[in-house]
């Protein structure tokens, strides 16, 4: 049971980004728990034998031989710049001052990779595919996520962020299978987010329905509406309706030659590089623009935001559909962005891992992003070490996201705070 | 722009949603709640040293406005969009749908029989088999609408608790599952005599719902984490877990390479109510002592009193002396131990045996099952009864028609949105608001009547 809670906390310990109290002995005292027992377990009682990380895909410019390393000397070093972090940290906790933030981060990548080298020891890894695979899996959940941003910045929760990557996904196939080209789907995508937002905005904003009652049945109805029109029409004449071609990948020259990080960031299609885009976007637009500090403002005091004459519900309808279109073009990469047919709840909830990763970034696109790429990590991981075989039950590994999420709401590792006004209704007086 | 009726009526269920003025409101709420606890409709108390024609135009104006009308309505319309969808999923209404102009009586012939047929077979799934040989043969529809509707009422029982007291509970799911575990666990390992092995099988259920539903109770009243977000992740917990434990020589049917578990002891099954000819078990029974027990709960008893005060207004229960956090893990364990018993039923009862599809979608259902019951005990036993109806009636539509079960998921969404949101309803039939025209009748009989 211990190695399996393992991951768990590493992963967890990322969530204390930014969010350690001055002078807090919390984060010391999990880091040098967690480096302990990547010394005892992954180090000192890990298997003899070399791990091999290959690094280089075979279309690279730049070839570099797979890096293979003794796997307990590499552990025991990764586990020991742990445990320096975690002294480190204990030394700025006790000057009273912030961890910097780049330390959780490092201090997560050294366990991570100790983990990493005690699990695949006598084995090979793929370091470049778990790359890749982590960010395929994670671009749903950051569009998702995003959605979740845009929503809950103005005060309405968006449960329904399952249902419009549903419906996102359902009509880029239906409609990219229909024309036969790929690019109306991608414009159906979002169109699609906006139906379901757009009853989620009437709903919850023009009838005062609370709001987590809408976003469930929302994605009741999703899954029932897609779901029927599936077995009666798609499957019925797949070769029309379901059949919708594939994105093509883009290889943007010169980037995509940078070792590891160029096959994985720059070889993607159209999608991924627009949620690069939208990350990016979406962030500045969020943090240093009007139109940001309004977002908020509505979201965190909607009464003050309406004396200063903000209109409080036109925004909140604006940036519903805005979080819908978001969410229905993450939809899209389920079907056209990995040139797939559409299935019955392809997105498996996904949504719902989305919903968790916003949490978990505190409702910002940047830490959504990072969010739901250590998500996609987790789940990745299980599919790499399902291959190579550890001792972990991959169900375990599934329930990282999930469990993490919970720690992080709970407040056992930082504080994670929502919007101050979310989900309530604004009514003027 | 709604009323604050209208926020009373939506917000009711979900009574998380935090109301204009609900600070003010909801002492006075409170007292109103304890002089009239009782479950009403229209006609109650109040009423009384009015002239007579004053109160039938009150009666008629309190069945038009009233919840009852509105269910039945939206039901209506749910039905509607279903059948829209039918008929535009139908070959036949596509084909003359392309010369809909030439004879339009194609069409709506077409359209009309292809939704009739489809929602005839799920009648007579849900409800009275006409078409079957023996009477027997016809009434298992309805026993299997009562087979089908005991998990989705207790389980709605359990979220519609923990609504009376602001608590989203979005896990029944994930309880359902640990409840299930549990009792099976009991059920195939322990080897007790007959009698006392299904009700300590039925005491694991509890137990094993009430701890799943203690830990977002817990963390909600310790650090405040919302618990809509800790159940749905305990739920996906929940599915991977029993996954784990289904491949674990623990659980693991001895010579299966399938993740199910042994099948449970005979001593340990819900006793069949109606012989070996139907699937109806005696998890009915409980579930409708459990709508018993809710209802007295929640109306007669002191925890119920703190748990509906909780529900309304925190802060005032605070200032009144309730223990606010105790009360919040308190209904969650025992909103648990409800879902729990769910999980009983379908291990003990319907499937006798623990697989990962243990819980189905019961445990989401049973959300929109307490939404339409209004988190009222007697109306979850309802809205039950409705959605299993329609879950084993989609059944027999499926096989009959080819009409997909999904459908039976858009209609229920459609219900609960449409319950949710009562001026929409009352545009769509232009009905007029409760409040309109007798107001100053009965302020007191409104508020308890939508309360």
């Amino acid at each position: 049971m211990s190695t399996v809670t393992a991951p768990t906390q590493g992963a967890a310990s990322q969530g204390a980004v930014g969010g350690s109290t001055p002078g807090s002995r919390k984060a010391p005292i999990t880091y040098a728990v967690l480096g302990l027992f990547a010394l005892v377990v992954f180090g000192l009682l890990g298997q003899p034998g070399s791990s091999t990380f290959s690094v280089s895909t075979r279309t690279d410019l730049f070839q570099i031989t797979p890096i293979g390393v003794p796997s307990r000397l590499t552990a025991i070093v990764l586990a020991l710049v742990c445990l320096g972090l975690a002294a480190f940290a204990a030394l700025r906790a006790k000057e009273g001052r912030r961890t910097p933030g780049w330390v959780a981060g490092t201090f997560a990548a050294a366990f991570v990779l100790a983990f990493l080298t005690w699990a695949v020891a006598g084995e090979s890894i793929p370091f470049t595919g778990l790359l890749q695979g982590t960010l395929f899996l994670a671009v749903p959940l950051v569009f998702g996520a995003l959605s979740g941003v845009m929503c809950e910045r103005v005060g309405v929760i968006n449960i329904a962020i399952e249902g419009q990557l549903l419906a996102g996904a359902f009509l880029a196939a239906v409609a990219a299978s229909l024309s036969g080209n790929v690019y109306a789907g991608l414009i159906a995508a979002p169109i699609a987010g906006v139906l379901v937002a757009l009853l989620l905005a009437v709903f919850t904003i023009t009838y005062a329905v609370n709001q987590i009652i809408v976003g469930v049945v929302l994605n009741v109805l999703v899954v029932g509406v897609t779901g029927f029109l599936y077995s009666t029409v798609l499957t019925v004449n797949a070769s029309s309706w379901n059949q919708p071609p594939g994105l093509q990948r883009i290889a943007i020259p010169l980037l995509s030659e940078i070792p590891v990080l160029g096959p994985v960031l720059f070889r993607q299609n159209l999608i991924v590089y627009l949620m690069y885009a939208a990350v990016i976007v979406a962030n500045i637009a969020l943090f240093r623009s009007k139109w940001g500090l309004r977002v908020r403002a509505v979201g965190e005091h909607p009464r003050a935001a309406d004396t200063v004459g903000i209109k409080v519900n036109a925004t909140r309808f604006k940036n519903v559909l805005l979080g819908g279109a978001i969410a229905g073009l993450g939809g899209a990469f389920f079907t056209i962005g990995a040139g797939l047919a559409f299935g019955k709840e392809m997105t498996a909830g996904k949504g719902y891992i989305a919903l968790a990763a916003m949490i978990f970034g505190r409702w910002s696109p940047k830490g959504a992003l990072g969010a739901a790429l250590l998500f996609g990590f987790a789940e990745q991981l299980r599919i790499s070490l399902g291959i190579v075989g550890t001792g972990i039950p991959s169900q375990f590994m599934l329930m990282t996201p999930y469990l993490v999420t919970i720690f992080a709401v709970a407040g056992l590792v930082g504080r994670v705070r929502p919007p101050a006004a979310n989900g309530t209704h604004y009514a003027k007086s | 722009m709604s009323t604050p009726e209208d926020h009373q009526n939506a917000g009711e269920p979900m009574p998380g949603a935090p109301r204009p003025g609900a600070a003010r409101e909801g002492t006075a709420q409170t007292s109103a709640e304890q002089a009239a606890p009782a479950q009403t409709g229209s006609g109650q108390p109040g009423h009384v040293g009015r002239s007579e024609e004053d109160r039938s135009a009150n009666l008629v104006h309190e069945i038009l406005s009233s919840s009852w009308l509105l269910s039945l309505l939206a039901l209506v319309v749910a039905l509607a969009v279903g059948g829209v969808l039918i008929a535009a999923a139908d070959e036949q209404v596509q084909e003359a749908a392309g010369y809909l102009f030439a004879r339009p009586t194609d069409f709506i012939g077409a359209a009309w029989s292809a939704v009739s047929e489809a929602y005839v077979a799920l009648f007579h799934g849900a409800v009275f088999d006409g078409q079957s040989a023996t009477f027997t043969r016809s009434i298992r529809s309805v026993t299997e609408t009562l087979t089908v509707s005991t998990p989705l009422i207790l389980a709605g029982l359990g979220v519609a608790l923990a609504f009376r007291a602001s608590l989203f509970n979005i896990g029944a799911q994930g309880q359902i599952i640990m409840g299930a575990t549990f009792a099976a666990w009991v059920g195939f390992t322990w080897h007790l005599p007959v009698g006392v092995h299904v009700v300590v099988a039925v005491l694991a259920g509890i137990l094993g719902g009430a701890l799943w539903g203690a830990i977002p109770g817990f963390l909600r009243a310790r650090t405040g984490a919302h618990e809509v977000i800790v159940t749905i992740m305990l739920n996906y917990i929940a599915v991977y877990l029993i996954s784990y434990l289904l491949i674990t020589p623990a659980f693991q049917r001895p010579g299966s390479s399938n993740p199910v578990s042994p099948l449970l002891d005979d001593t340990a099954l819900y006793p069949l109510l109606l012989g070996s000819g139907f699937r109806l078990h005696a998890g009915f029974l409980v579930a409708i002592a459990a709508t018993a027990f809710v209802w007295w709960l929640l109306n007669r008893s002191t925890v119920g009193f703190r748990f509906r005060a909780v529900g309304l207004n925190p802060h005032a229960a605070r200032t009144a002396g309730i223990k606010v956090e105790w009360a919040y893990v308190l209904v969650m364990i025992v909103a648990g131990g409800l879902a729990g018993l769910a999980g009983t039923a379908q291990v003990m009862g319907t499937e006798k045996y623990l697989t990962a599809g243990i819980a189905a979608s019961f445990g989401f259902d049973a959300i929109t099952v307490a939404l339409l019951g209004r988190s009222r005990p007697i109306g979850v036993f309802f809205a039950g009864l409705l959605f299993g109806a329609l879950r084993a009636g989609g059944v027999t539509m499926q096989a009959r028609t080819g009409t997909p079960i999904d459908i039976v998921l858009v209609v229920q969404s459609v219900i609960v949105l449409l319950i949710a949101a009562p001026p929409l309803v009352r545009a769509i039939f232009r009905l007029p608001a409760p409040n309109s025209r007798p107001r100053s009748a009965r302020p007191a009989a409104v508020k308890e009547a939508q309360a």
